[in-house]
């Protein structure tokens, strides 16, 4: 038996513990904002964060999450109101919109170590994350404006 | 188990003009006019009336308002990024004088009968759909119109529709949306001829760059609703093994260790078709199960033989060589004009390249991946697609169920170029939904999946000779283009590019070049080639473009000046002087080949880009122009490369003219995608063949362009003739074709390096 917690509720998994923590979120717990994209830690689509920390759950054994906290998109504010996604909205960033729950993810958890990333910072810590569509000049910008926001 | 899912959102509210917006309702009769529209016999239908279900424009069909006032308009065609519901929304509330914030956008259910064309491929959405869509809400705002007239007795001519509201001038006297729809929809549609359209200064959302996406919150939120991410009540989970080459079968199987995965529920075989399949599924073992996990985890213990059938020895690296063979001998003649020996003879100089392009995978972020439930009263699909008639059509005769029987609901596309336009997914949720006695399955592509059952773009040796006279004026144009036709799909077994593919940029060649011939050698497919965004365009385009750049490089010229004088003087080329009998499904007479226009963007993209300015040592700029999808577009690129050999791209600048713009902020940001596609398929997207397989898997091995390596600057520019009567051309595609042309004529000038086979790669090491 698994226990952790998802968005601050009690969750816990008897089954495979080789399972995904991603397939438990989509197919068990029927939370389908997190995406699959590649279930190899790939593309990013499928980012959550676990203890705050922005981790592939297509890759995360549920096993091993045992007493930790997963925080997913569904979880990330109450409203919507969190500054990286309000500056997605602003900058309209997606076009399909599939890997944008997987880029806020990661942009979250980067703006929480470094409030005002450059470049730089914003093309190592985003590069785990392919967008198809290719939004990335406006990821770019709306990360800036969200650390701009949060100051 | 998640709850049941409501695919079409129905409003709870009274819903009075036209009818709900639910996907079950039953047809409308037709407006007397839309009637009298396919009436019309007689006249080759081009554009939106050649597709298949026509252009729809009854408001009652797509419109509803309910009784707080709140509009719901139903969106015909897929989403898939470019932006079509808010756009859409646009063009509708403007017409309708509703305000946009009180519009919400439906998806329409699959049913081309009631909808109209819904096949969301060639960009042709806005192209096809902005004129039945304008009379949609104007009809409405008509209708709302007359509503009020009647109410207080005036004149239709004293009332005016405003802002949601519509008032009486004279008095004052003003009646909401909400209050007019019941009696608004009592009434009959008005005719065409009777309807007035706003004038462009009159639009507050159409051509505006401040229209937020209708999708915006679901998309932050994670409560939108992709296609995989359907819940149907009780439904299980499948992935299927399908045959590793293409025309292979399943010659034995043993599923001992998969069934014994927990949560494994069922083993079951689908039949390979013969090929070539077409859109059909290509069969294999499907594994169901209580979840994705247990059945990807049971699929990897089956142990199958397969025989893999006449395609097992399909090798990337000799059909190269063979593709190479063809190009260098005359082929079936697609275009000729002049005497291309007595220009050679008169070239002083004479010049010859050949290129090439592997197959590319789509790879859209979200898989193909479809929810289905088949019972024997009738079938229900949960899908993201881009044609969903063609579900329809394929489950109707594989269950022997009349159309009406077979709803799939169209849930968001995660992407698609392309790959999303092919039934197979559904077709294989169905099957195994059957198989499982009517228990709902949702079948997932893994990425491995994807990339190995993709509709490859095709792959193409492009030949190119060409003679430059003394003045360095251009004498004689030889293109052979030899690539595996999508045609192959359906058999017998074309070896010849289609009108279709000739069209997209090999024989549509606007050159002021006297003696011009172009050939078409034959190349046999060996794997399923599909449409990838902007299809044959990219091979074309980028053999053509380079081949401009070599020339001028030849004869020691500007690119861009002597891609301006190629192309000669301001012209409209009727297609047929072009030998094309394709011109996207388009009015020749009203879509001829402008080269002013294309002239135009190249003139605008080059000073936006300030072409000629001093460069940094290791940086060149490169052009390149294309026309597709009835569009216009040039790029040029910033290129730099290090002493190492590493190439990264400062600066891109995009211009399009696709006629009149409708979502400015879209057309944008679909130009910045399909540059950073573009960039993609240049540096490093390949798929290749070995033993009749594909040899990449997933993103490791099939590389797309990641934020790291992605442009550091995009500009893009929109150059639009004024005025909404022009015909538009498309958008989602055209910004693709010139991106791998500029960036490798920019290498060129940034290193003296000629790339002439993609992807890039590490061809760039150690050549400064
Ligand atoms: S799905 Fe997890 S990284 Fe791609
Ligand atoms: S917005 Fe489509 S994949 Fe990123």
């Amino acid at each position: 038996m698994t226990n952790f917690t998802v968005n601050g509720k009690p969750h816990s998994f008897d089954g495979d513990p080789d399972m995904p923590l991603l397939w438990y979120l989509r197919d068990i717990a029927g939370m389908t904002g997190t995406k699959f994209g590649c279930g190899q830690a790939l593309c990013g689509a499928c980012t959550v964060h676990l203890d705050g920390a922005a981790t592939r759950s297509c890759v995360m054994r549920i096993g091993d999450i045992d007493g930790q906290e997963v925080t997913t998109i569904e979880g990330l504010s109450p409203d919507g109101s969190h500054p990286v996604q309000v500056a997605w909205r602003e900058l309209n960033v997606a076009q399909c919109g599939y890997c944008q729950v997987g880029q806020i993810m990661q942009a979250a958890a980067l703006l929480n170590e470094v409030p005002n990333p450059s470049d730089e910072d914003i093309d190592a810590a985003m590069t785990g994350n392919i967008c198809r569509c290719g939004t990335y000049p406006r990821i770019r910008n709306a990360i800036k404006q969200a650390a701009g926001g949060a100051k | 188990m998640a709850s049941d899912y409501t695919p079409t959102n129905v409003s709870r509210r009274a819903v009075v003009l036209g009818l709900a917006a639910g996907s079950f309702v039953l047809s409308v009769p037709l407006s007397r006019l839309a009637r009298a529209d396919e009436e019309k016999n007689g006249k080759k239908k081009y554009g939106g009336e050649a597709m298949s279900g026509g252009l729809k424009d009854d408001p009652r069909i797509f419109l509803s308002i309910a009784d707080d006032g709140t509009v719901t308009l139903l969106c015909n065609r897929a989403e898939m990024g470019q932006g079509v519901r808010t756009s859409w929304a646009m063009v509708v509330a403007d017409e309708l004088e509703a305000d946009l914030a009180r519009l919400t956008v439906n998806q329409a259910p699959g049913n081309e009968t009631k909808f109209g064309n819904q096949n969301t491929d060639g960009s042709r959405s806005m192209r096809h759909h902005f004129v039945p869509l304008r009379r949609i809400g104007a009809s409405a705002r008509k209708m709302l119109e007359e509503a009020a007239a009647a109410e207080w007795g005036v004149a239709p001519e004293e009332v005016r529709a405003r802002e949601h509201e519509v008032v009486h001038q004279p008095s004052g006297r003003r009646l909401g949306y909400g209050a007019l729809a019941k009696a608004a929809g009592a009434r009959d549609v008005p005719a065409h001829d009777a309807l007035s359209f706003k004038t462009p200064d009159q639009f507050r959302y159409i051509g505006k760059s401040d229209v937020r996406l209708v999708d915006n919150m679901g998309i932050t939120t994670g409560t939108a609703k992709f296609g995989i991410d359907a819940q149907i009540d009780g439904m299980l989970f499948a992935v299927v093994a399908r045959p590793p080459v293409y025309g292979g079968k399943v010659k034995s199987f043993d599923a001992t260790e998969a069934k014994k995965v927990p949560g494994v529920i069922k083993i079951v075989e689908i039949k390979s078709p013969d090929i070539p399949s077409g859109f059909l599924p290509l069969g294999g073992i499907a594994v169901v199960a209580e979840n994705t996990y247990a059945a990807i985890k049971g699929r990897s213990l089956l142990k199958i033989q397969w025989n893999d059938g006449p395609n097992a020895s399909y090798d990337s690296k000799t059909y190269r060589q063979t593709l190479e063979t063809a190009a260098s001998k005359p082929g079936k003649v697609v275009r000729s004009e002049g005497d291309l020996d007595s220009g050679f003879a008169a070239a002083d100089k004479r010049v010859e390249a050949t290129y090439y392009i592997p197959h590319l995978a789509q790879a859209p972020m979200e898989p193909p991946t479809a929810t289905a439930r088949v019972t024997k009263d009738g079938c229900e699909v949960w899908c993201s697609v881009q044609n969903p008639e063609a579900i329809r059509k394929d489950l109707s005769k594989r269950f022997g169920l009349p159309i009406e029987k077979v709803i799939v609901n169209c849930l968001l596309l995660g992407g698609g170029f392309g790959r999303k336009s092919k039934p197979d997914f559904a077709s294989e949720a169905a099957i195994l939904s059957h198989a499982m006695e009517g228990r709902p399955v949702k079948l997932t592509f893994t990425r491995e999946d994807d990339i190995h059952h993709s509709y490859f773009n095709t792959v193409s040796v492009e030949h190119l000779e060409g003679g430059l006279d003394a003045e360095g004026k251009p004498t004689a144009w030889l293109h052979r283009t030899v690539a595996p036709t999508i045609s192959a799909l359906f058999g017998p077994d074309p070896k010849h590019e289609s009108p279709t593919e000739l069209g997209m940029g090999a024989v549509d060649v606007p050159f002021a070049i006297p003696n011009l011939l172009i050939e078409n050698p034959e190349a046999t497919a060996h794997t399923r080639v599909g449409w990838f965004r902007s299809v044959f365009n990219i091979p074309h385009a980028f053999a053509i473009q380079s081949f401009v750049g070599e020339l001028a490089a030849a004869v020691g010229r500007d690119q861009k000046e002597f891609l301006l004088e190629i192309i000669g003087p301001d012209r409209k080329i009727n297609a047929k002087d072009l030998s094309d009998t394709w011109i996207y499904g388009e009015n020749p007479e009203k879509y001829p080949y402008d080269t002013g226009r294309l002239k135009g963007v190249i003139n605008k993209v080059a000073s936006e880009a300030g072409w000629g300015r001093k460069l940094a040592e290791g940086h060149g700029l490169g052009i390149a122009a294309h026309r597709s999808f009835v569009s216009y577009t040039a790029v040029v690129i910033e290129a730099a490369v290090s002493p190492e050999g590493d190439l990264t791209i400062p600066r891109v600048d995009i211009a399009i003219d696709c006629g009149a713009v409708v979502n400015p902020e879209r057309v944008r940001s679909q130009l910045e995608g399909a540059v950073i596609q573009g960039v993609s398929l240049a540096t490093i997207s390949e798929i290749s063949f070995k033993n009749g397989r594909a040899e990449q898997s997933n993103f490791d091995g099939y590389e797309v362009t990641r934020i790291d390596a992605s442009p550091k600057e995009i500009h893009t520019h929109l150059v639009s003739p004024t005025g909404y009567d022009l015909p538009l051309g498309g958008v989602g595609e055209p910004g693709v074709p010139p991106v791998a042309p500029a960036l490798t004529n920019a290498i060129f000038a940034a290193t003296g390096k000629r790339i002439r086979s993609l992807p890039i790669r590490d061809q760039l090491a150690n050549t400064v």
